[in-house]
């Protein structure tokens, strides 16, 4: 049935990205059969951080709460899991995540509640003064290794039928499942009320109030959310790698993870995954290139900020746009 | 004085900025069902009283009654879900968000459970149907799909009025609805706040003295933060204080 309040664009759009998230899918899903054990290893990494990146978008990009310390929830998780892990067997993955993900919201909710009033510019430090006490209570404390890390000696096991994680391609599809789930999930809850009320907040949040909604409480629950989403970033992070320390918790990793948002362009989900791609990709070639590859990288990030103000995902979008706005120009709304 | 129907009622509401009182010990009472007026001079307070009655500042001392419960201190979300819509002097909209979808987020804001997650904002019929008959009050039904911003300043000054309406309020605060208006867009609204006046409050600042006159059930003259004068129109076109002290020199008497 024709909606006729709603745009014929948000309709036709939410068409195009079901097309493009299928066929997302299907190619990461098919990448195995031709790659490589490097290149498998890569794209795991690259969907964890996808995963990583997307649960800041929803902080930054959606409900616009500009956090610089978002690492510490995805190192809370990590570190939740070594510490979790017994010494020899494999870590029970219904037992473990569970905890990691509790681990990583109650971090983000006592955070939340700390610096419940604070906004803009004053948000940004105060998350990244959380998160660097994070770091040093990993780093300065026997607890979990201090700054030298600790090690989770073997993958989390799925316990379903011949599911072995310990087998890289197995784990590539669990990575890819999540990263799936973890897209969905967002995108259903992005046209929810309370996605809703999200997006209202962060294009005017005086409105908002002046309207009955209780916006510190949507901004507290948004935050939780994300938190304990990076954290499924972090445990998946950590059963990958097999190994944990503070440099996950630290500031680099939260400002990595925004300047993903930022090159593949914020308020869009596919911007968090799309930048997560180009950073890493682009990390790999440029350090191949050079070992000052950072250099390369700082100019490309900046080159793309100024080129594309919407990141790599609203380049896709202008063009989709244009591109149909000249096929239809007669069908505008007067 | 005050009487048990009063939906709103302040006493001695006040509140100063430093060393200045923009609010002095202002005593209002409103009545359901009736539109009432406070004009003045350009930094008489008018504001600022909306600010304090929709909780966006704080008094500094007095209080407010909203059907007789004491209101005061409350926050503006808190306020606006008991009843109270507010609109502002400068246009307050979501511009990139649809006409529906501005009006529809504002009927959501009647039930704020955080927890609704799954189902599309779309699919809560309610909140369509508040938002399709606030469209329709305000004239604004054919364009439900087009984005705010592209509306104007007349429509977008509508929208502001059915964004409120569809929050389904008791009592609405505007403050200068017809601010920027030329002639056709104004009479379009003062048509509109009839309309609302017949079963809503309507608390409405504003200059132009001929939608005033011709839409207040009572006015109240505010000068320097204090209430010079409250009463019917007739009362205040004859005070002679009001004539001295408010409309000065340059304002023909024709004008009230």
């Amino acid at each position: 049935m024709a909606d006729p309040e709603r745009p014929r664009r948000s309709t036709a759009s939410h068409r195009v990205v079901t097309w493009w998230l299928v066929l997302g899918i299907l190619a990461l899903a098919i990448f195995p059969a031709i790659a490589e054990k490097f290149y498998l290893q890569l794209i795991t990494k690259i969907m964890i951080l996808s995963i990583f990146a997307l649960s800041l978008d929803l902080l930054v990009g959606y409900a616009g709460l500009v956090s610089l310390g978002h690492a510490a929830f995805f190192g809370v998780a990590a570190y939740a899991l070594a510490l979790a892990a017994p010494a020899s067997d494999a870590p029970n993955l219904w037992l473990t995540l569970p905890l990691a993900l509790a681990a990583s919201a109650v971090i983000a909710l006592v955070i939340r509640a700390l610096v419940i009033r604070t906004a803009g510019v004053y948000f940004i430090m105060v998350t990244l003064a959380f998160a660097q006490m994070v770091y040093y209570f990993f780093h300065d404390t026997r607890l979990a290794g201090g700054s030298d890390g600790i090690y989770v000696n073997t993958r989390p096991s799925l316990e379903i039928g011949s599911i072995d994680l310990a087998q890289d391609l197995h784990f590539y599809y669990l990575v890819l499942a999540v990263l799936a789930g973890v897209f969905i999930f967002l995108g259903i809850i992005l046209r929810s009320p309370f996605g809703r009320a999200l997006q209202g907040i962060k294009a005017n949040e005086q409105r908002m109030r002046a309207l009955g909604f209780p916006t510190l409480r949507y901004k507290l629950a948004a935050f939780v959310l994300a938190g304990t989403l990076a954290g499924l970033a972090g445990y998946l992070a950590a059963a990958k790698e097999g190994y944990v320390n503070p440099e996950l918790l630290a500031w680099h990793q939260s400002g990595m993870v925004l300047m993903m948002l930022i090159l593949g362009g914020m308020g869009t989900l596919f911007g968090a995954v799309i930048g997560a791609f180009s950073y890493v990709l682009l990390q790999e070639w440029f350090s191949n290139l050079t070992k000052h590859w950072q250099l390369l990288m700082g100019s490309f990030i900046v080159l793309a900020v100024l080129v594309l103000p919407r990141g790599l995902a609203g380049l896709g979008q202008s063009i989709a746009l244009r591109r149909r706005s000249s096929a239809s120009s007669d069908d505008v709304e007067p | 004085m005050s009487s048990p129907e009063a939906l709103l009622l302040t006493t001695g509401l006040s509140r100063s900025f430093g060393g200045l009182v923009a609010v002095d010990s202002v005593s209002l009472q409103l009545e359901p069902a009736t539109i009432h007026a406070v004009i003045g001079p350009n930094g008489a307070g008018k504001s600022t009283l909306v600010n304090l009655l929709a909780g966006e500042i704080k008094p500094s001392s007095g209080s407010i009654r909203l059907r007789g419960e004491d209101i005061t201190g409350w926050k503006p979300d808190r306020i606006a879900r008991r009843g109270v819509a507010r609109t502002f002097q400068h246009t307050n909209v979501f511009p990139d968000f649809t006409v529906f979808e501005n009006c529809r987020l504002a009927a959501q804001s009647r039930n704020v459970h955080l927890m609704r997650w799954l189902k599309p904002a779309e699919s809560y019929r309610e909140w369509n149907d508040a938002a399709r008959s606030a469209m329709a009050m305000a004239d604004l039904g054919g364009r439900a799909g087009v984005p705010a911003h592209s509306l104007s300043h007349g429509e977008r000054r509508a929208l502001e009025i059915a964004m409120s309406l569809a929050t389904a309020p008791a009592l609405f605060l505007l403050d200068e609805p017809l601010a920027g208006m030329g002639a056709e867009e104004s009479t379009r609204i003062v048509a509109l706040l009839k309309r609302l006046s017949a079963d809503h409050s309507i608390l409405l600042i504003e200059h132009d003295m001929d939608a005033v006159f011709a839409l207040a059930d009572r006015l109240t003259v505010m000068v320097n933060g204090a209430v010079l004068a409250s009463g019917s129109p007739g009362a205040i076109r004859a005070n002679a204080e009001v004539q001295a002290a408010y409309l000065g020199a340059d304002v023909p008497m024709t004008a009230l």
